[in-house]
């Protein structure tokens, strides 16, 4: 027996995101944390530019949009000067990893007291499918149209390797959003670095594979086998750190 | 009881794949969005385990307890 009731944190409207993206899960599971820690008035949503941009519509609760990549360092300055908001950037791996590398590098490193939910897709899905950071090895895109190839582009990004060896961040864990059992260690993932938050831990970091059936060209249940064999292989589910105890 | 919201619904298909009892398949009437959306074919069968609700990226599907046999 399980209840589930939709969170008020997201508007009573289909989202902006494509049938079968799991970027919508994404941020539905934000809220319905949220939800459970009672949080939804204190928090706040620092948007950054992608399709992680199309919250501004579908997100009720406070946000903030930002340049793009730099929602870190915008996160930082409200923290700092809110303690006590539940503060939180949603990026996406174009953000992130490609123009706001520097940025979430620094905060990190600093340990500064907010969240980072990374919607990890191997693409830039707003703009049509160009290479990210993340492509896989052989992923076709439009900048990329023989697949990937590591002589000339190098090879995909671990976000939660690189985070993991910094000594200041305590939680920095990867999750898959293509099975059940998947968005549900997600959920747990992402209700303990907001409670880390709240405690005055540190800096958290959340990353989550998500798809693209749009950009991958795909249908929505191919994605689901797609990440199966391909990414998951390569970006590895765990918890990269936790000194949250 | 599982109350699906066929207005948010996409069309994706995650929830007929996930489901462990394959009680849920999409139907032939389509929402105010064009999308055809799932219909459970034997309510009787759910015993609630909101693995559905769990993969719906648009939280299209609500699951309360009691309603159908659990």
């Amino acid at each position: 027996m399980a209840e589930y009731k939709r969170s008020s944190m997201i508007a009573e409207s289909p989202s902006g995101y494509c049938p079968g993206c799991l970027h919508a899960l994404a941020t539905r599971l934000v809220s319905d944390v949220l939800d459970e820690l009672g949080q939804g008035d204190n928090s706040l949503n620092v948007i950054s530019v992608g399709c992680s941009a199309l919250n501004l519509l579908y997100w009720c609760g406070d946000n903030l949009s930002v340049a793009h990549g730099r929602a870190p360092a915008a996160a930082t300055g409200i923290k700092r000067t809110n303690p006590e908001r539940l503060v939180f950037a949603y990026q996406g791996d174009g953000d992130l990893a490609a123009i706001g590398l520097s940025e979430i590098m620094s905060a990190a490193n600093r340990g500064e007291n907010f969240t980072v939910i990374f919607a990890n897709n191997q693409t830039y899905g707003m703009t049509g499918g160009q290479m990210a950071p993340t492509t896989l090895i052989g992923q076709k895109t439009t900048t990329t149209v023989y697949g990937r190839d590591p002589q000339t582009t190098g090879y995909p990004m671990k976000m939660c390797e690189l985070i993991s060896t910094l000594e200041a961040p305590v939680y920095v864990a990867r999750f898959a959003l293509n099975s059940p059992k998947g968005v549900r260690d997600a959920k747990a993932g992402i209700k303990k670095a907001f409670q880390a938050q709240l405690d005055g831990k540190g800096f958290t970091f959340v990353e989550l594979l998500t798809n693209c059936p749009t950009n991958w060209h795909m249908t929505p249940l191919q994605t689901l086998d797609y990440m199966n064999t391909n990414t998951i292989p390569y970006f590895k589910p765990g918890v990269y750190k936790d000194k949250t105890e | 009881m599982v109350q699906i919201n066929e207005n948010l619904c996409k069309n994706c298909g995650y929830c007929v794949k996930f489901c462990p009892k394959k009680i849920l398949e999409i139907g032939t009437v389509r929402n105010r969005r064009g999308q055809f959306y799932p219909v459970m074919t034997d309510e009787e069968k759910c015993i609630t385990c909101a693995i559905c609700a769990t993969m719906c990226p648009e939280g299209a599907i609500e699951v309360t307890e009691g309603g159908s046999k659990a």
